[in-house]
């Protein structure tokens, strides 16, 4: 290594903690536009996959107060969610990071596969880091295309006609707000995860925190 | 050496609390028009208007999309469904050269346009209907609209409901005067005798129980738009 680099650069604390916020204020406006109309299906045919047809969401986990202040909410902060995840792109691109970081399924299926053993308690030895083993590019990636789609499942909800090849991708208007709504429960899900993984290493938050210690 | 460093981790948390107490405090949900909430609408609109494409049309629906019968909701902000005043026309003015009214029948004469699309609701539901009548457009035509009223205003007798659009909108091939729905009139429930239908606006938008329609210099509000909802409302 020519230079001495910390396990987590500046760039990607940046991206990281902005996250947290934007990530909450979005989820919550987005429940509160959710609360006007809580069921999933166009008028006349709810999907029968959703389990919660009719049911609210719970007025704690919203934000916005009513319909028209979720949305400037959402549609406000959007854009700052969108410019950090196109900031940690071009980063990820720029550094050259992206081998080290993101999953490549050739190189990393097996360990990934591995690691989870380990987890499960199928498996003895403990998974390498360096930086991350199989099983965290593959949720630190999964994690990024979930973000990407549900960015694009949004774009659809806002604009779906002037959109509408982005909305043919998605087969339509209301099934683009169930991949909407699905993917935010699949981000709630990362996040429990997440932080249990972190409290079960403390010492990667200390790394998201400072940088951690530079290697030679 | 770590004084210094703590204490340049104590501005620096400092500068975020700063920022976001700044941030939250510029943002009220009830008076979503103004502080950092209101100039992200502002972009947002901008952002709107550029994106919208005049020659982009919403996509025709199969006829196995439209919503069943019953199921296409009803909206009015009366208590009771508006019914139309006896010798009901439409009044047309603002800057046009030849102001006037004009009855069911006459608007029935000029070019009719139909289609079937879907409606998209700012609650964020959807449905679909065929809607028939004749485009806004061919009415500023007919009338004589100043190409310098770049707005368009539509009134009601829906206890006073009414809305503003921007004029590349309100003149999209697809915007227009419905007086039919699913190959019928138009029903009361749905705006009868004549209410405004388009492929490009939120529902909020499409006024229902049309009185006047005016070709206006400048923007004026809306019902909603004046409690808070957003102006342009695109979809």
């Amino acid at each position: 290594m020519p230079h001495a680099r910390r396990p987590q650069p500046g760039p990607v604390r940046l991206a990281h903690w902005a996250n947290v916020p934007l990530l909450a204020l979005l989820a919550m406006s987005g429940l509160q536009i959710l609360t006007a109309y809580p069921m999933m299906g166009p008028q006349g045919a709810p999907y029968g996959v959703y389990p919660f047809q009719g049911t609210p969401p719970p007025e704690w986990a919203r934000l916005g107060a009513w319909l028209a202040g979720g949305r400037h909410w959402h549609f406000a902060f959007g854009w700052f969610f969108v410019l950090n995840g196109v900031f940690y792109v071009a980063w990820l691109v720029g550094s050259g990071e992206w081998r080290r970081r993101l999953f490549l399924p050739r190189r990393d299926a097996r360990d990934a596969l591995h690691t989870a053993a380990y987890y499960l308690r199928l498996r003895k030895e403990a998974p390498r880091q360096e930086p991350y083993n199989g099983l965290q590019r593959f949720a630190y990636t999964g994690v990024l295309m979930l973000a990407i789609l549900e960015v694009l499942s949004g774009l659809v909800l806002y604009k779906p006609v002037q959109l509408h090849a982005l909305t043919s991708l998605f087969g339509g208007y209301d099934p683009a707000r169930l991949v909407h709504l699905g993917i935010l429960a699949l981000l709630a899900l990362f996040t429990v995860g997440h932080v249990v993984m972190v409290a079960l290493h403390p010492r990667t938050l200390g790394e998201m925190v400072t940088g951690g210690r530079r290697h030679e | 050496m770590s004084d210094t460093r703590d204490r340049r981790l104590l501005t620096r948390r400092a500068w975020l609390l700063g920022t976001a107490a700044v941030t939250l405090g510029a943002c009220d949900s009830s008076r979503p028009r103004q502080g950092f909430l209101g100039a992200m609408e502002r972009f947002n609109q901008r952002f709107q208007s550029a994106l919208f494409d005049p020659e982009q049309l919403a996509p025709e629906e199969p006829a196995e999309a439209l919503t069943r019968p019953g199921a296409f909701p009803q909206y009015f902000i009366s208590d009771r469904v508006p019914l139309a005043p006896a010798g009901w026309a439409l009044q047309v003015g603002g800057r046009v050269a030849r102001p006037g009214v004009l009855s069911l029948e006459e608007l029935r004469r000029m070019p009719r346009t139909d289609y079937r699309i879907r409606h998209h609701c700012v609650e964020g539901w959807s449905a679909v209907a065929s809607w028939h009548g004749v485009r806004v457009s061919e009415l500023a035509k007919l009338v004589g609209a100043d190409p310098r009223a770049r707005f368009v205003e539509f009134r009601s007798f829906d206890a006073g409901y009414y809305s503003s659009w921007d004029g590349p909108s309100a003149f999209h091939p697809q915007t227009i005067l419905a007086y039919g729905m699913n190959g019928e009139p138009l029903p009361p429930e749905h705006g009868a005798p004549l209410r405004l239908y388009s492929g490009v606006k939120l529902g909020y938008k499409m006024v229902k129980y049309l009185t006047a329609v005016n070709f206006l210099p400048e923007p004026t509000g809306g019902y909603w738009e004046d409690r808070g909802y957003e102006w342009f409302a695109g979809v």
